[in-house]
């Protein structure tokens, strides 16, 4: 039994073994799902002691907001961040699998992985897929050659910037960089920066919404700053939409008697 | 399930002959609420104008006074809105000129119906909803699907947010799916009307891109209307 689960183990890798029924259905007028897409603002610049990333929090599903508070900068290495805009599963599995692949290379080698490998890796690997893996990154990092921001591209092409914005807020992003970007920014002058560049992604593009994450990567430390500013506050409801108990029929009962324990502990609805 | 069309006769096809595209429907968001009470009508617009990614206008009233008992709501295609109301407006006045008495909120919910169907196969891209007081003096709300069939409701949501917002009412204004006791069941007040409706927008602007930035809401009473905004999340 173990050893037949073994046999028929799905390779590694990508599975295409339905994309031929898909484009039938596709074809016949069926409308697939929708994936979750983080129609975002994203953003990162190097200022004198390292780099900034910056992104929004909002995921959405077509018109609909599916997470209000998401985490759109991803972890790859402790140097090194990386920001994801496109399809929520793409950039996040993309960058998860560098992530692992970047920590192998970095025990294999016993040194600090520069941020440039993150960067090919990152590209060789959307360029492998054609475009059809949608995340377009901000990679941001210092290493010992110094501080780097690289912006990829879904098809695998890569600028190394000093300063970046993706997403479908990237123009109101870059309208904040191109008008107060200038080198060696002190780190307060640098938040700012970025932190105005994600509002403007945020109130300007309806892609992009709720709060602003940042974070920061120095010489020799890194801070992650999630949810630096909350933009927007939920607003004051006047009434209280608590059920009251029995609000709903009961059309039939049956009682059973189960020998457990059990701890009840009441949680709020959040409504 | 597809119709046949050029693409599928390939042999036909002419070398190098194009098609043009053009597509003369655009929805611009917004959503509407409109709720119906004996002796008052309560109905709420956001103010948020936008297309695709993009916010044109966080300032734009989507309520339109036709008449002092008569409030219409329209969301969808604003070009299409625009040239609806206006049309609304002009035969209002022609009504009033020939008969030399203001439309009452019936003959306006009728007379949009009849303007709208008018465009049955190029139809105005709208979510109509109108509220107003009736010739007997009660609050009334009609909703209206784009080629003008019409429904006299108690409440109603419209536009982008319309299908998260219309259970919503159905519970808290209807009553509906709630076991609850005759002297358990709130009465609805002018009052709770505005609450809710304030109340819905504010959750639709949590979840629904298109609706923010501010709603407008109008209270229709016999002796005028009554008009406020309250604020919404901005982004």
């Amino acid at each position: 039994m173990d050893l037949d689960l073994a046999r028929d183990m799905p390779r590694a890798g990508f599975n295409f073994d339905n994309c031929k029924r898909n484009a039938t259905l596709l074809s016949g007028g069926f409308k697939p799902p929708k994936t979750t897409k983080t129609g975002t603002t994203i953003a990162g610049i190097i200022f004198k002691d390292g780099v900034i990333l910056g992104a929004d929090t909002r995921a959405t599903e077509g018109p609909i907001v599916s997470d209000k508070n998401c985490a759109k900068i991803h972890y790859l290495a402790s140097n090194i961040y990386c920001c994801g805009a496109g399809t929520a599963a793409d950039t996040e599995m993309t960058t998860d699998l560098i992530s692992s692949q970047l920590e192998l290379h970095r025990l294999n080698t016993e040194r600090q992985v520069p941020v440039v490998c993150a960067n090919v890796m990152l590209k060789q690997m959307l360029f492998r897929y054609q475009g059809h893996i949608s995340a377009a990154l901000v990679l941001g990092g210092v290493d010992k050659y110094g501080s780097h921001i690289y912006c990829i591209h879904p098809h695998g092409s890569a600028d190394k910037l000093p300063y970046a914005t993706m997403g479908s807020g990237s123009l109101a992003a870059m309208s904040v960089f191109e008008r107060r970007w200038k080198p060696d920014l002190s780190e307060e002058e640098g938040k700012l920066l970025v932190r105005d560049a994600i509002a403007a992604g945020v109130f300007n593009d309806l892609g992009s919404g709720s709060n602003i994450d940042l974070c920061v990567i120095r010489k020799d430390s890194t801070e992650y700053l999630r949810n630096y500013e909350l933009a927007n506050k939920k607003g004051e409801r006047q009434l209280n939409y608590d059920f009251k108990s029995g609000s709903t029929v009961v059309l039939n009962k049956t009682i059973k008697d189960l020998d457990i324990t059990i701890n009840i502990r009441p949680v709020p609805m959040e409504t | 399930m597809s119709f046949l069309s050029i693409d599928h006769f390939s042999d036909y096809k002419v070398h190098g002959a194009q098609r043009p595209d053009f597509s003369p429907y655009e929805s611009n968001g917004g959503s509407i609420v409109a709720i119906a009470g004996d002796d008052f009508a309560v109905i709420a617009a956001d103010t948020r104008l936008s297309s695709g990614y993009s916010i044109h206008s966080r300032t734009q009233t989507k309520l339109f006074q036709l008449s002092p008992l008569t409030v219409l709501g329209s969301t969808g295609c604003w070009c299409d809105t625009l040239s609806l109301t206006s049309l609304m407006r002009v035969r209002m006045q022609m009504y009033e000129h020939t008969h030399l008495r203001t439309m009452t909120t019936d003959a306006v919910a009728q007379m949009l119906s009849i303007t709208m169907y008018n465009r049955r196969f190029f139809p105005y891209y709208v979510s109509n909803i109108l509220a107003g007081i009736d010739k007997n003096g009660k609050g009334v709300v009609f909703s209206y699907d784009p080629i003008g069939h019409c429904e006299n409701a108690k409440c109603r949501a419209g536009g982008t947010a319309g299908p998260l917002l219309q259970p919503v009412l159905d519970n808290q204004i209807q009553l509906k799916n709630m076991n609850l006791d005759e002297k358990d069941k709130p009465i609805l007040t002018k009052e709770r009307a505005v609450s809710v409706a304030s109340d819905t927008f504010i959750s639709a602007a949590e979840r629904d891109i298109y609706t923010g930035d501010f709603v407008e809401i109008k209270i229709i009473t016999k002796d005028g209307i009554e008009s406020m905004t309250i604020n919404l999340r901005k982004d």
